[in-house]
């Protein structure tokens, strides 16, 4: 269990991360979205202690992570695949950590295993690939068999191969009761692996919640294919509806497909197709970010200006 | 019993007191300096300067030694030019103070290890210890192969000393403790300033710089401040011949201590307070 509660972390004038309140709770797989600048990473450090909060508290099982003496035990972290010495071993990385920690050497070979780099295990880590490394950062993570996992954009770069095992993986280690918590730019990656979103922007708390609410929190649209378009387009505006239309294929929000079949059959329309479209995490993702970006071009330089 | 419930709390399954803890981290800092080729390198190539050095040295002044002024004969320290290597080997065990926690640092390999061990104090006394052991002993042998090897050379004009010798075994475990010194200041400096580079130039300024423009002061300043400099201690500590420029051997110590005390407590300060 991770808990934040108004946890804010400021770099001078620059407010990283705003007052966030959140859960990260065992057994399912927590996502952690929002658009590049978010806070997301910094909010992970703060949880991993290596940056102290401005305001605010983040715990770890209830305790701070700096007061837990051996915190691999209960913690697997990965943020950053590269932060290792390229010139030593794998195998050596892993054991130094390791004993840090009080863990038996016959694990690390155990987590090599897992990951798949027993073979590679003698060889320098900084000549890896940017798949073995993240591999390697996962090794490193399972060392103390943690009953939380933590990883920063874990599928970044990888081959579909290397996603989707890291995709199994996840699941697996979820469904022993671990408590996943990874962060993600990209949307259909999370739709697929996480249970749970937290969305942020701006280091604010934009949603926490699961999955399938936070799809369907917005409205879906309804397809409809008819050789009578412009009939059909205007009927539903008049009923309501948002239209947009590319050639025969109408594309529809505000009614519900029920409605638009009804109101077809009333005034005699005929229709070849009717879809209902459920919103994608994509599009809710955007909807919930929408206000908080950073970087919406012009507009926001004007503003900047004024704040 | 479900799955979750072994999952619900950390399992930690030792005692977790300080002390273990800092064992914990001398293993894991053990095993990172034995792992890079780097830290290996640096030690070889310490002794091999004060052992090759220091013997090239002892060879020139034997090749001159009938042509030399006879003042220079009496004033000549057998023990203190078999050890002059150290002031080349220095710099060889300085890079390797700085590397200790800079490639740390410049990696960000310094991230995984706090996460690893949190007490960050712990982390930083546990690499000092390491680094001081590993330096002290490859600086005795450094020290002592190079006495031995400068008397052999030295021999040749009947002037070599022997251990037993006053004054003699002082000055060569004192070299080492110079080596030794240098190697921490060089590893308090690379944690306060958390860059390999910025740290070798802050250490060499220390060592080689200040000496010389320390120089350049008017007397009786050059003397004194001369005297405060970590680089003239270490030179009073392996040379048997008391001077005026020198320090006592006791100051020499104190002087020593004095900036290995400053330099880490400012490293202990930052490492604890700033975030990583």
């Amino acid at each position: 269990m991770i808990r934040a509660e108004r946890l804010t972390k400021r770099y001078g004038s620059t407010t990283a991360v705003d007052s966030l309140d959140f859960e990260v709770v065992p057994g399912v797989v927590t996502g952690f979205l929002g658009p590049n600048g978010a806070g997301k990473t910094t909010t992970m450090r703060l949880i991993l202690g290596l940056d102290s909060p401005t305001s605010g508290s983040v715990t770890v099982n209830g305790r701070n992570y700096r007061d837990v003496p051996y915190p691999l035990h209960e913690v697997g972290a990965l943020l950053d695949a590269k932060a290792l010495h390229p010139s030593r071993s794998a195998r050596n990385h892993l054991l130094a950590l390791a004993k840090s920690s009080r863990i038996s050497p016959s694990r690390v070979d155990v987590v090599l295993d897992m990951v798949g780099l027993t073979d590679v295990a003698s060889r320098p880590a900084g000549k890896f690939s940017l798949g073995m490394g993240q591999r390697l950062g996962i090794a490193a993570a399972l060392l103390g068999d943690p009953p939380i996992l933590m990883f920063d954009e874990p599928v970044n770069g990888l081959d579909p191969e290397g996603i989707l095992w890291i995709r199994n993986l996840l699941r697996s280690l979820a469904m022993e009761g671990r408590t996943i918590f990874l962060s993600s730019h990209l949307m259909s990656e999370m739709a697929q692996t996480a249970d749970q979103l937290i969305v942020v922007g701006r280091g604010r708390l934009i949603a926490a919640d699961s999955v399938a609410n936070v799809i369907g929190g917005g409205q879906g649209t309804v397809r409809v294919e008819t050789p009578q378009f412009r009939e059909l387009a205007t009927l539903l505006e008049s009923n309501g509806g948002v239209v947009s239309y590319r050639d025969d294929v109408l594309e529809v929000s505000g009614l519900d497909s029920r409605r638009v079949g009804e109101l077809a059959l009333e005034h005699r329309i005929v229709i070849y197709e009717l879809v209902r479209q459920r919103e994608s995490l994509e599009d809710a993702y955007f909807r919930l970010t929408e206000s908080s970006v950073d970087f919406h071009g012009a507009e926001s330089v004007l503003s900047g200006g004024v704040r | 019993m479900t799955a979750v419930a072994r999952f619900d709390r950390g399992t930690v399954p030792h005692p977790t007191t300080a002390r273990g803890t800092y064992w914990a981290a001398v293993g894991a800092e053990w095993t990172k300096l034995r792992s890079v080729k780097s830290t290996v390198w640096s030690l070889v190539v310490t002794v091999a300067i004060t052992v090759g050095l220091g013997a090239l040295l002892c060879a020139a002044i034997i090749a001159r030694w009938d042509k030399l002024d006879p003042i220079d004969r009496l004033t000549f320290d057998p023990t203190g030019h078999s050890l002059s290597g150290i002031f080349l080997a220095q710099l060889a065990i300085g890079v390797l103070g700085v590397l200790v926690i800079g490639s740390e640092y410049t990696t960000g390999s310094i991230r995984t290890t706090f996460s690893a061990t949190p007490r960050r104090r712990t982390v930083v006394v546990a690499k000092a210890t390491v680094l001081a052991a590993v330096s002290l002993v490859v600086s005795l042998v450094g020290c002592f192969i190079a006495f031995g090897l400068g008397q052999v050379i030295l021999q040749g004009k009947h002037v070599g000393v022997s251990l037993g010798d006053p004054r003699v075994l002082r000055a060569v475990i004192g070299g080492a403790i110079y080596l030794t010194s240098v190697a921490v200041i060089g590893f308090s400096m690379a944690t306060v300033l958390r860059r390999t580079p910025g740290a070798l130039a802050a250490l060499f300024a220390v060592v080689l710089v200040l000496p010389i423009l320390s120089n350049a002061l008017p007397s009786p300043w050059d003397k004194n401040v001369s005297k405060l400099l970590p680089a003239t201690a270490g030179e009073s500590l392996f040379n048997t011949r008391p001077s005026g420029d020198l320090l006592t051997p006791a100051h020499a110590v104190f002087v020593l201590a004095l900036w290995v005390t400053i330099t880490f407590a400012a490293a202990i300060i930052a490492v604890s307070r700033r975030d990583v």
